[in-house]
């Protein structure tokens, strides 16, 4: 199996920081894997997502996007990759298909095909009659699902979810999870991260534990449980690794 | 690339429909603006103001100066000459206190036998130059004729400009009346005869001379001043909207999405680009328009386009650039629309202020004509003055368009700078 990310020595330190917020951290991610980033709230997840995506510059480390690296082949990797942010990054004031054909031209593609693609993507999603309303009526579960959609027009081969079922309904969640799992049947590569752990442990093919920048576990969700003395789920082997105290950031 | 930017500028036009606020601002505020200002400073650029001031006039002289001066002021048409309320004639007391309490803006004060001083101390220096030329013997003694002088009394709030303007007036009228007499004392002197040596008219009279082009005489009104000037400042207030779009794409995490997409930021900023410069061009039509064929319906003189339109296009859309260029930096560095939004506005009021569109540059401290010379309101200002009061060509315009093309290179590429190092942290 190939390698779709590989994260050698990466390290990121904000300015005026006094730590690091990701450290020392390794690790690799092979093609058709849906690999869960799972942290407590400060743990780095956001920044190294965010370095992955191209959004932030790694203080030092190497970075390789389907051995490609944002030194050199920035654009190269925008082709590829796909990002759901946790925010619904759509304008409100625009109808659903509005938002979809503008960032699916942004990726290059050209409008008749365009257009096919956001009608089977919306059909997919249940939102076909709800193609020209305006974001700004719709439901959060109407939002992040249009949210998504927005991300995987131009079928990226790696696609990066920032925590992609935050306050939806579970008719919303079950379609979302069901059409990331339709998508990784067909070869795209997801990252994804969550609070959601129970979820994370139906979807995630691998998992890693981050926090304090650093990657404490990395396996299958069933080896993580299982190596975890009394752990019943991913929620136990979580607690196990990351403790009970709270983790308030500001 | 050109399909990416055909989106974007769709994008750009639908976001600005979809909102009705933020276009009556665009494009409606902005005719409220020109109208208003160019009547109110309309009167200022009249001999004949529709409506005339009152002026308390304290006549202790009752003779031709005191008159002289009530029916010169009259003729002006700008002021109502007040020498009596209910049937009492005006005091000195009554008027100072009256004007310093704000209820009048100014009381000329005539002193007591004026025009018959000034007649008398006129003949005695006349008498005084025949005798010395030998034409008449003179043995009376003069009678000593002290200075008169006539009192001013200005409202505290009164704006110099009107000050000197009433000063100036006034002066001028009592050196006629001066000249005047010196000349009636003349002909009395050497018997009437000789009256047709002095001609009373003036010799030297004034002709403004203005550019002309085409054959044909244009002279500045204030609608010639005022829609160039305040077209700048709205076409300059985009700034304020342009931020506010920019910042709220950052907000929104729409900005996070594009800037992972394979396109360039430079088509995004394109795409702004070339939709507010629409807007700008837009308003400036809209202006001139209003500026043509709306103002005569408002008793203001129509805007002389006089056939330079291409050039004032031109004028407005390195105008328009300059304001993007600015309007693109201010969205890239502030955080919210509470920071962009209010430093916008008052930005544009101050460029608006050091370039010249209320005073002009000629008229400030020479610390602030520096200054002026960099603001790029003033390079549009004059470019417009250029063409369409000095009647210049492209050439004539082209220093200006130049620097507000280079601002606008300058503010980008600062703005893409300055977001490379932002998402560097």
């Amino acid at each position: 199996m190939s390698t779709a990310i590989e994260i050698k020595s990466l390290y990121k330190k904000y300015k005026n920081a006094d730590t690091f917020s990701v450290k020392d951290l390794s690790v690799s991610v092979a093609k058709g894997e849906i690999f869960g980033l799972l942290g407590p709230n400060g743990a780095g997840k956001t920044t190294l997502i965010s370095m992955l995506c191209g959004l932030l510059k790694p203080s030092s480390g190497e970075l390789l996007v389907f051995g490609k690296s944002y030194k050199n082949q920035s654009s190269e990797i925008k082709k590829i990759i796909g990002i759901v942010p946790q925010d619904i990054a759509l304008y409100p004031t625009l109808t659903a298909r509005e938002n979809l054909m503008y960032f699916g031209s942004m990726c290059g593609l050209k409008d008749s095909e365009l257009r096919q693609i956001v009608n089977e993507s919306l059909e997919k999603l249940g939102l076909e009659k709800f193609a020209n309303k305006r974001i700004d009526t719709f439901s959060g579960g109407m939002k992040r699902r249009i949210n998504l959609i927005a991300g995987i027009l131009h079928k990226p081969e790696v696609l990066f979810l920032d925590e992609p079922t935050v306050g939806v309904d579970v008719q919303s969640k079950n379609v979302i999870i069901a059409y990331l799992k339709e998508l990784n049947s067909n070869g795209m590569t997801i990252i994804y991260t969550s609070h959601h752990l129970i979820e994370a442990q139906d979807l995630c093919t691998k998992i890693a534990i981050i926090d304090q920048g650093k990657i404490y576990a990395h396996a299958s969700p069933s080896i993580l449980i299982e190596q975890t003395p009394n752990a019943k789920n991913l929620e136990d082997v979580f607690i196990a690794i990351t403790g009970k105290e709270l983790r308030d950031v500001s | 690339m050109f399909h990416k930017l055909k989106r974007s500028i769709i994008k750009e036009i639908l976001l600005q429909f979809r909102d009705p606020g933020g276009l009556i601002i665009l494009f409606v505020m902005p005719l409220v603006l020109i109208i208003t200002i160019t009547l109110i400073q309309d009167s200022t650029f009249r001999s004949v103001s529709d409506t005339s001031i009152p002026i308390l006039l304290v006549d202790n002289d009752h003779g031709t100066i005191s008159k002289t001066v009530k029916e010169q002021l009259e003729a002006n048409g700008a002021f109502e000459m007040l020498s009596e309320i209910n049937g009492t004639p005006i005091s000195e007391n009554f008027a100072s206190e009256a004007v310093f309490k704000g209820k009048y803006q100014l009381a000329i004060v005539i002193p007591e036998h004026l025009s018959r001083d000034l007649q008398q101390k006129v003949n005695q220096n006349v008498q005084t130059i025949l005798s010395d030329l030998g034409f008449e013997e003179s043995d009376t003694v003069n009678e000593e004729i002290s200075p008169k002088e006539i009192k001013l009394y200005f409202d505290p709030a009164t704006q110099m400009a009107f000050k000197n303007s009433v000063k100036n007036g006034i002066d001028k009228m009592v050196a006629q009346i001066e000249n005047q007499s010196i000349y009636a004392a003349f002909q009395e002197q050497l018997g009437e005869d000789m009256s047709a040596l002095f001609e009373e008219e003036s010799f030297i009279t004034f002709r403004e001379m203005t550019p002309s082009g085409d054959d044909e005489e244009v002279l500045p009104n204030s609608v010639q001043h005022n829609v160039p000037a305040w077209t700048l400042f709205a076409i300059f207030f985009i700034m304020v909207p342009l931020s506010i779009n920019i910042v709220k794409e950052k907000q929104q995490g729409t900005l996070v999405r594009l800037i992972s997409n394979p396109v360039s930021y430079a088509i995004v900023l394109a795409g702004k680009t070339i939709t507010y410069l629409l807007i700008c061009l837009i308003q400036f039509y809209l202006m001139v328009g209003v500026g043509v064929y709306l103002f005569p319906y408002f008793d203001l003189p129509s805007l002389d386009v006089g056939g330079h339109l291409f050039l004032m296009t031109i004028v407005a859309l390195f105008s328009g650039l300059a304001a993007i260029g600015f309007g693109v930096l201010l969205g890239t560095i502030a955080k919210t629309p509470e920071q962009s939004a209010p430093f916008g506005a008052t930005f544009v009021v101050i460029l608006a202020a050091v370039g010249g569109v209320w005073i002009p540059v000629f008229a400030m401290p020479k610390i602030m004509q520096m200054i002026a010379i960099a603001s790029p309101m003033n390079w549009g200002l004059e470019a417009f003055y250029d063409v369409l009061l000095r009647k210049g060509t492209i050439v004539a315009i082209l220093p200006e368009i130049i620097f507000l093309l280079l601002f606008f290179i300058i503010t980008v590429l600062l703005a893409i700078g300055y977001d490379k190092k932002e998402r560097a942290v």
